[in-house]
């Protein structure tokens, strides 16, 4: 059994109110970041507001919907990212939200590795049918990256999303239980 | 797309608070009915407390739990109530639970008819792998109609129930999706 | 073109309204009854619910349009008498991106292929548009749902997404699709 929370240049661990929202006023002020994850303005959240929503989050317990974790390195155990996994559990379905939230580690392989434990995950302990996630036709980077993690393109909401006087589509992508799984086999042999 | 909550001698349908009350509260002077489908000792219990518990209860109806009232088919009249609890989302499995309150109906196929179509909607609304219930060992009449409907023996745990002097099993019965398919399929030749 | 004088909310058969707490709740309970109505109308799982729990939900639902802010709900009802035929949303809207999504539902069957969908949508989406000054409005359908992927295609929606396998439903999975609608191609329209 392969080990599901250690990758190559990171590891996952649980996500911790106090923790994220201290490392998450940080990013938050690189607002290229919020605008490349987020849809809704970006904005200044304070420390207290941040760890309040977080313990919300998981304050009945485990719930079966929503799965998230905080991304840090191998190398020097730093906290740079996290990704969240909500569930549709009647159609077994999740969406994925992930980014890095530290700049110094994008375009390194980080997110990569960050995607593969990710769907990992989630096709082999989640057993779901299949995952989602959205993204902006700004983010090529980002588009790129998921499309070599076996995401395809399912279609584009056009100019949905407005910024800096401009209109820009939203891309959705989706990958398959059964195509992650060639995926895998096609890299053993 | 189908009625699928739609038997052949009965239907399920919503639980009104009500109604149910009222009728619960009568069909807890039942006693034998009472042992037979509750490990908890019998009790009388007002209809405005009765009715108090299923409001919260029907609040609580979420993903996890699905509760109906099953009708005959002929005369619309409230007989007992059926009910699906998922327990586990990664295996997709639920328990499920059924009562015929009304001593009339028992033994004429009402309450194996109730369990056809709430099977159906488990497995096909619901999208659940295997649907699983306990049955005391001193209810054969109930075991019997699930054999009919497709459970099959599972285990049992010796001894749990204490009633009359004497100890009783409590069996488990269990339905796997694949199971059901197949039943569908040998019906329809 | 339009004008403040055009009526937002009459059709010509049917208009747009509020809800009515005391009639509406026991005949959208007989709609819940209506398995092949909730799974044309709702991805989650078809369920029945009595006229108690629906009145609590429309009181939750008032609540949300007040506390939420990018939410309209409307009754949809027979000019002829009143009575309540269906329902319809523009909801999960966004002001800053300027997109929301439509839904809309015929509930009781007899008043179904009679054209009253055209008549909800064409002033669903003037609402979206001309009122709510949307940029574009989205709709999800399940594929199976041929009557409404027709209506929205009629009024100019385009399928944009294909969700493959989204759906589990019946036995088998379906997609699951998004039309979408640019104020723009609305306005080329007009009078459509």
């Amino acid at each position: 059994m392969r080990d599901l929370f250690r990758g190559e240049l990171v590891r996952i661990t649980s996500e911790e109110p106090e923790a994220r929202a201290k490392v998450e006023v940080f990013w938050q002020r690189d607002t290229e970041f919020h605008r490349l994850a987020d849809a809704d303005p970006t904005r200044m959240e304070s420390e207290k507001k941040l760890r309040e929503w977080f313990e919300k989050q998981n304050e009945n317990g485990f719930k079966p919907e929503r799965y998230s974790f905080a991304v840090r390195t191998l190398a020097e155990d730093q906290h740079i990212g996290f990704f969240v996994l909500w569930l549709d559990l009647i159609h077994n379905e999740a969406w994925v939200g992930i980014g890095i939230g530290d700049r110094e580690f994008w375009g390194k392989g980080y997110g990569t590795d960050m995607m593969k434990l990710c769907l990992q995950y989630a096709f082999t302990e989640l057993n779901v049918h299949r995952v989602s996630l959205g993204l902006h036709e700004y983010n090529p980077r980002a588009l790129r990256s998921y499309e070599k993690a076996g995401f395809r393109l399912e279609g584009r909401t056009r100019k949905d999303l407005n910024r800096e006087g401009k209109r820009y589509d939203s891309l959705w992508m989706g990958i398959l239980h059964d195509e992650w799984m060639q995926m895998q086999n096609g890299d053993q042999q | 797309m189908n009625d699928i909550l739609k038997g052949s001698l009965v239907q399920l349908g919503a639980v009104d608070p009500e109604e149910y009350s009222r009728a619960f509260s009568q069909w807890r002077r039942d006693s034998e009915l009472m042992r037979l489908m509750d490990t908890s000792e019998v009790m009388l219990r007002s209809q405005k407390d009765s009715q108090k518990w299923i409001e919260k209860e029907l609040e609580d109806q979420d993903v996890n739990q699905y509760m109906f009232t099953i009708r005959t088919l002929t005369e619309d009249k409230f007989i007992g109530d059926i009910g699906l609890y998922v327990v586990n989302w990664s295996g997709r499995d639920a328990f499920v639970g059924l009562g015929i309150g009304e001593r009339d109906f028992w033994g004429r196929g009402y309450g194996t008819d109730a369990m056809k179509v709430i099977l159906r909607y488990a497995f096909m609304e619901v999208n659940l792998k295997r649907v699983t219930l306990t049955v005391f060992e001193y209810n054969p009449r109930a075991v019997r109609s699930y054999e009919k409907v497709g459970f099959r023996h599972e285990g049992r745990q010796r001894g749990f129930l204490n009633r009359e002097g004497k100890r009783w099993d409590m069996l488990f019965m269990g339905i796997l999706c694949e199971e059901w398919m197949n039943l569908q399929k040998k019906e329809n030749i | 073109m339009f004008d403040i004088q055009t009526q937002l909310f009459e059709g010509k058969d049917v208009r747009l309204g509020p809800i009515d707490h005391q009639k509406d709740p026991e005949i959208e309970s007989k709609w819940t009854h209506d398995s092949e109505f909730m799974r044309m109308m709702e991805i989650s799982p078809a369920r029945p619910m009595s006229a108690a729990i629906i009145k609590k939900q429309y009181e939750k639902l008032e609540k949300q349009i007040d506390e939420s802010k990018n939410l309209y709900h409307f009754a949809i009802r027979a000019k002829e008498d009143d009575r309540l035929i269906g329902k319809a949303d523009v909801q999960w809207i966004e002001w800053t991106n300027g997109n929301g999504w439509i839904q809309l539902g015929i509930g009781s069957a007899e008043d179904r292929r009679k054209g009253y969908g055209s008549q909800v949508l064409r002033m669903l989406t003037r609402f979206a548009f001309a009122e709510l000054n949307l940029f574009r409005v989205s709709a999800r359908i399940p594929e199976y749902n041929e009557a409404a992927i027709a209506l929205f295609k009629k009024f100019g929606f385009e399928e944009e997404v294909r969700r493959r396998q989204a759906l589990d439903r019946d036995g088998r999975r379906w997609d699951l699709l998004v039309f979408g609608l640019l104020n723009s191609d609305w306005q080329n329209r007009a009078g459509a």
